[in-house]
């Protein structure tokens, strides 16, 4: 993975009549990484990814393509094409005339135009949808049809924003195993907007969590959800019980009025620290052989298995177990060292 | 719709029966008919009224009139089209603002702003008293046919305006970021994606403009001063000077399948654009 960086941000900036939008970000994208903005409405990764698409102008800051400042070249001077969030496909056009629009602007030879559309409808599943008009397809249609027409162009890098949006789950979670392929296949670097964690740590190599126009992390999606850097991270990305700690010394930590070995190491003595265990990484015992007592407050059917409250220690942990144990039983909890996730106190 | 609402519709199906359907009706039975219109007695059938319309007197009203509505839609479409492009890409809070200024002349009486413009345009007027102040050769252009064009693009254009702003306003940004996007350029997003989009908007404003441009009297009368005959004039003649009501009729037939057909050749654009949107007459 030494491939190259294809685009980078540096200090960029960008206010909406004065309202800070996106704050002084860098980050930089490799050549043909997956990576994905992730962060809840608002929090600027739109913004960033149509300043990338050039729809928008940084206040501040350069946008390198190529290790060349883009920051003044139009959207239709960029090798670099977009996934609308509601597709925005041309209605007065039909399926084939959508996919050709960018090529026949480039004035590509009809013989060749008419080899790459057949190859991306064959890409994105709609052969014989040629000639169909974009109103009569279904959302999922639509949606690969917005695919196709950007990827025909065979841009350098593809920006996606939120493009399964409006797909109910099924749809959306067949989608994302297509676009993964796709991304695979054509070798193209794909720069993903969700505000869905789950989509995001299941597609991509790279995630961005992004909150109120700043980078709170960047990593895989393993680093991402098991060592978050700080509260909003962790909280962000699935379940975690969040607790408030003072770390003794590397590899002892106090919550829950006990102390507690554990992996982290590197703070001061008796600093303040956040810790995270995600619910599925407590086991629930017998009270006398579980680390701390509580009971049981409330239990909740998810399917694949119970999410209980347990009271306990000063704290309400969130415990996800296909052992139920009823409202009111007296249960111990456990856990690995490993499992304890030691965070700076953030502000 | 359940069934009760249907009874809602009543009363406006009366209105038409009576001021819509049997007047025209009675038009038509005029239009078919030779004798004394006040003594049905006297009433046969004639198509007379028809071939008379075959003069070549009649024929160059009525083409003068299509020229003239013609020259008045293309002006307006022009004029128009630009218009409803700056207004819908103008901020928000402006945009109320600058479309009433094209808006309000609709909410002055017809006649009075006809008499405006006899007033700039008369050979004493506004228009030449400036000129011949700036030490200009003065104008006549009325009583005449660029009189009559200018009042008929001054009293329609905002029926021109209005559905393409409309339709230029239904255009979601996105359609256009996604033409740039793929290479389009501001002129090639306005050729290949704006314009088609908003051809419903240029057939109802065109259906807006030319109908009563091509029926009018009144603009006629007023700054064609007398001279610049045309259907409309001719039709209002046959009822009010020369009492023919029986060939009045018969040209108001002919006006009428005409802006029918030229309606159908416009709604057959449309369909061919494959865009729904546009009135169907």
């Amino acid at each position: 993975m030494v491939s190259k960086k294809i685009i980078e941000l540096k200090n960029v900036t960008k206010r909406y009549n004065g309202v800070v939008a996106v704050n002084n970000i860098s980050l930089y994208i490799r050549e043909n990484e997956f990576i994905t903005l992730l962060g809840p409405s608002g929090c600027g990764k739109t913004t960033t990814l149509r300043m990338i698409g050039g729809f928008e102008d940084p206040d501040e800051g350069d946008i390198l393509f190529d290790g060349a400042r883009i920051n003044d070249v139009p959207p239709y001077k960029r090798n670099i094409n977009t996934v609308f969030q509601r597709y925005a496909l041309f209605t007065h056009m039909d399926v084939y005339e959508n996919i050709a629009f960018g090529l026949r602007i480039k004035k590509v030879p009809k013989d060749e135009m008419d080899r790459r559309i057949k190859r991306m409808l064959k890409l994105v599943d709609l052969e014989g949808f040629e000639h169909r008009h974009v109103d009569s397809l279904s959302g999922g249609q639509q949606q690969r049809v917005a695919i196709a027409r950007a990827l025909v162009n065979e841009p350098k890098v593809l920006l996606l924003d939120e493009p399964l949006g409006a797909l109910d789950l099924k749809l959306r979670k067949e989608m994302q195993i297509e676009l993964m392929d796709m991304q695979k296949n054509v070798g193209i670097t794909f720069i993903y907007v969700t505000h869905d964690q789950e989509e995001a740590l299941t597609m991509s190599d790279t995630v961005v969590v992004m909150n109120k126009g700043v980078i709170q992390q960047i990593g895989t999606p393993v680093d991402i959800y098991n060592e978050p850097q700080n509260r909003f991270v962790a909280d962000f990305i699935g379940e975690s019980n969040i607790i408030e700690g003072i770390m003794h010394e590397d590899y002892l930590v106090e919550f829950s009025g006990r102390k507690f070995k554990c992996v982290d190491k590197g703070f001061n003595h008796m600093e303040e620290v956040d810790i995270v265990i995600r619910p599925e990484d407590i086991d629930i015992t017998e009270p006398e052989k579980g680390l701390i007592q509580g009971v049981v407050t409330s239990v909740v059917f998810k399917g694949v298995h119970y999410e209980m409250l347990v009271e306990g220690g000063g704290f309400e942990y969130m415990i996800q177990s296909t052992d139920m144990q009823p409202v009111g039983a007296n249960v111990g909890l456990t856990f690995n060292p490993e499992d304890i996730h030691v965070m700076k106190r953030g502000s | 719709m359940k069934n009760k609402a249907k009874y809602l519709a009543y009363p406006y199906i009366v209105w038409m029966a009576i001021f819509i359907v049997i007047p025209l009706l009675l038009v038509l039975i005029y239009s078919l008919t030779a004798g004394n219109v006040n003594d049905p007695s006297s009433l046969s059938f004639s198509v007379e009224s028809y071939t008379r319309v075959f003069d070549v007197m009649y024929l160059k009203v009525i083409w003068k009139s299509f020229k003239l509505a013609i020259i008045s839609t293309v002006f307006c479409l022009v004029l128009g089209y630009p218009v409803a492009l700056i207004i819908s890409n103008v901020k928000a809070k402006y945009k109320s603002i600058l479309l009433m200024f094209f808006l309000v002349p609709i909410w002055m009486n017809f006649l009075l702003r006809t008499y405006a413009w006899m007033a700039i345009l008369s050979p004493n007027g506004f228009l030449n008293r400036v000129l011949s102040l700036l030490g200009l050769p003065t104008l006549s252009i009325m009583p005449g046919q660029t009189a009559v064009v200018l009042g008929m693009i001054y009293n329609f254009l905002p029926f021109m305006v209005l559905p393409i702003y409309t339709s230029l306003s239904k255009i979601n940004r996105n359609v256009l970021e996604a033409a740039m996007d793929l290479g389009a350029n501001n002129f090639i997003t306005f050729l290949k994606v704006i314009l088609p989009l908003t051809v419903p908007g240029i057939i109802s404003g065109i259906t807006m403009v030319f109908m009563p441009a091509v029926s009018t009297f009144v603009i006629s009368q007023l700054l064609g001063g007398g001279k610049e005959l045309l259907i409309g004039n001719l039709i209002e003649q046959q009822f009010t000077v020369q009492r023919d009501w029986h060939f009045g009729s018969a040209l108001s037939i002919i006006l009428m399948i005409m802006i029918l057909i030229s309606m159908a050749v416009m709604s057959k654009v449309d369909n061919d654009n494959g865009n729904g949107g546009a009135p169907t007459w």
